[in-house]
């Protein structure tokens, strides 16, 4: 009974500091939206309207009606009408343009040609190979219809038939969106928290918060019963913001959304409790914190596709929360999986917050040495 | 069956990698006094002090802390204790009030209890004006009252005070020594730790720590009239010649000037050591007025811990 006391003390002072740090309370509230917003609009690996230049050497109605259908695919926006090939090249060194159409002379030839057999390209596609995935426009570029009937022709053989499941408009934003509830969590637990106790060392509290009857596991539970609360929130917000602004749908149960952010803020929030057993002040926690931020970022299948990866990322990427939550929150708002669909990842999940949980605790001492 | 010991230390000793803060220390802390840890910074008080409470464990010796024994019994004994640790330690983005109530719940009182607890220790420390604001908007002497106010709401057996005076003006000194006189009135026992003469005075006991270790315990006054040097006073226009000419004499130990006083220390073995002095004076053309004193708690302090560090490394010279 005196323990729940003393967790409700401790919960409550917590929830007052909070309250009373503006900053971090709009925070709280703030990264979410920026960040949603931020990536929504920005990451988009459907590539559209990139500046292009042309040169047409062959000036002819074939070459005419080819750059019509380029820029109908909207892949690229011709912005400039070049005369040589010296001109592209000094476009791309300084970013004018980082994609290039060279249509030569005798395009109309080499399209006969390549009908009868030749193999000389038609034309030719430039791209600024600095900027990621721009090469893979091109590629895309070169699937396109006007190549297939202008340098294949009639000859094009038939492809399989594609079918993008569960997104069928292929938005980036349906595939980023959910995912970004996982990386905010954990962007906001484990810094928020590491921080909130490390403070506590740095200002002196915790010398007289220990010498008190309160045990290290009420202080803890304590500290993060309100941290919990505000991932609630941070959830709440990312998924309805993600669903009024990109149209980002959730088809599964929201009650399964919920608990699954629960099983993960339990285990991002022990995270942030080890390392605050570990850095002495705020500093070094926020740098740990952040060391942890990257590989989850990167490895996670946020933005790469977790089977492509070498073997080793793959391996390092088990130990990191947000692979899994990744998994379970797409498969709950996208493919309209229920939690029991998702039992390896609360197990991955529950096996974290139990290690972390126990390093945490043994770490953490009613004493200074 | 009443202990009449709160606090018992037998060979106390402490170690930070090769360097020893406390070198085994024995003490016998009496109930319901206040006992006084008087040294200079890095004498070991506050290494102690956190021994006592469980902070630190100790390298060897044992420790028991109204009749239980720490760090083993540490919990039960954090039930008993209030503690004041030399920094602010409470909340600075919390309200004086919100501060007490915390505080009040971490020790168990229940809410109504608390309640009047806290308004009991807000009219004995002044703390009514201040109850609704920041404790980090506070001066030293009311975030020291606060502090004071939070260490005593569950009315601790006994109170360990790490340099509690070191922020605060003299006028809060005064009034926060009153304040332990009424907690210590109540049977509470009062460790507090100091580097303050005056404060040191006032104590029932005290223990003079210097390198880790207790070099000289005992009641004020009996520390005073033990000390093991005659103290002489000199009066004279000229300081600095009176000083020079008394400097090099056979058994003087120090020193040192007070206004138009120069306090001296002699050696008890040097007889008649005011005739000494003034001869010397006399010898030199100084005209000086030289006459015995008893001695002060700062020249008992002096002598404990200057004098036996010169001692110990003349005698440590040669090997």
């Amino acid at each position: 009974m005196s323990a729940v006391a003393r967790i409700a003390a401790v919960a409550r002072k917590e929830f007052l500091q909070l309250a009373r740090d503006r900053l971090t309370f709009g925070l709280i509230i703030g990264i979410p939206i920026l960040l949603i917003t931020l990536f929504g609009y920005a990451i988009n690996f459907d590539v559209r309207h990139l500046k292009g230049a042309v040169l047409d050497e062959a000036r002819s109605s074939a070459s005419r009606e080819f750059i019509a259908e380029l820029e109908a695919s909207q892949v690229l926006d011709v912005t400039q009408r070049v005369q040589s090939s010296e001109e592209i090249d000094a476009m791309m060194r300084d970013s004018t343009v980082v994609i290039a159409v060279a249509i030569p002379a005798d395009f109309e030839r080499r399209l006969i040609d390549g009908q009868n057999g030749g193999n000389r390209p038609a034309a030719q596609i430039l791209v600024d190979g600095s900027q990621p995935s721009l090469e893979n426009v091109a590629n895309a570029l070169k699937q396109l219809p006007v190549f297939q009937r202008h340098g294949e022709g009639r000859l094009a053989p038939q492809r399989f038939e594609v079918r993008v499941m569960y997104n069928p408009e292929r938005r980036t934003a349906v595939q980023i969106v959910p995912a970004l509830v996982g990386t905010i969590l954990h962007m906001t637990m484990v810094v928020f928290t590491a921080g909130a106790i490390v403070r506590e060392r740095e200002r002196g509290n915790l010398e007289l918060l220990i010498t008190t009857p309160v045990s290290p596991a009420e202080l803890m539970a304590g500290k993060l019963i309100p941290y919990i609360l505000i991932g609630l929130i941070q959830t709440t917000v990312i998924v309805a913001v993600g669903n009024a602004l990109f149209d980002v749908p959730i088809n599964g149960r929201l009650i399964d959304l919920y608990l699954a952010a629960l099983i993960y803020i339990a285990a991002t929030l022990t995270l942030g409790l080890l390392i605050s057993t570990v850095a002495q002040t705020q500093f070094q926690a926020f740098q740990m914190a952040f060391a942890t931020m990257l590989p989850s970022v990167l490895l996670s299948g946020l933005m790469f596709p977790f089977d492509g990866m070498p073997r080793a990322a793959r391996w390092i990427a088990q130990a990191l929360p947000l692979t899994h939550f990744n998994v379970m929150v797409r498969g709950i708002a996208l493919r309209g999986a229920a939690l029991p669909d998702l039992s390896p990842q609360i197990w991955k999940l529950t096996i974290f917050f139990v290690i972390a949980l126990g390093a945490a605790r043994l770490r953490f001492r009613k004493r200074l040495d | 069956m009443a202990v009449d010991i709160a606090i018992r230390a037998r060979g106390l000793a402490r170690r930070f990698g090769t360097h020893f803060a406390v070198k085994g220390i024995d003490l016998e802390i009496p109930r319901a006094h206040i006992y006084g840890f008087l040294g200079p910074n890095g004498s070991g008080k506050s290494t102690t002090i956190r021994m006592l409470c469980g902070l630190l464990r100790p390298t060897s010796g044992t420790v028991s802390v109204l009749g239980n024994e720490v760090p083993r019994d540490a919990e039960i004994v954090r039930r008993k204790l209030g503690y004041m640790t030399q920094r602010f330690s409470l909340w600075d983005d919390l309200t004086a009030r919100e501060n007490l109530t915390f505080m009040a719940s971490v020790f168990g009182l229940a809410r109504a209890a608390a309640r009047e607890r806290i308004a009991l220790r807000m009219r004995e420390y002044d703390l009514g004006a201040l109850m609704e604001q920041r404790a980090g908007t506070l001066s030293g002497g009311e975030k020291q009252r606060l502090a004071l106010a939070a260490a005593t709401l569950h009315e601790p057996d006994l109170l360990l005070l790490d340099e509690p005076t070191s922020a605060v003006d003299p006028q809060s000194r005064r009034d926060f020594w009153e304040s332990l006189f009424a907690i210590v009135a109540r049977g509470t026992t009062i460790l507090v730790s100091t580097h303050y003469m005056d404060e040191a005075e006032r104590c029932h006991r005290l223990a003079i720590l210097d390198l880790g270790s207790i070099v000289a315990e005992g009641t004020p006054q009996q520390l005073m009239n033990d000390i093991d040097a005659n103290v002489i006073e000199i009066i004279s226009e000229d300081m600095a010649a009176a000083r020079r000419a008394i400097t090099g004499v056979a058994g003087l130990e120090s020193a040192a000037q007070l206004g138009t006083r120069l306090r001296v220390m002699m050696r008890t073995d040097v007889a008649a050591p005011q005739q000494v002095l003034a001869a010397k004076l006399k010898e030199a053309g100084v005209p000086a007025q030289v006459n015995a004193t008893s001695a002060s708690l700062e020249d008992v302090f002096v002598a404990a811990t200057r004098l036996r560090r010169a001692a110990q490394s003349a005698a440590g010279a040669p090997s």
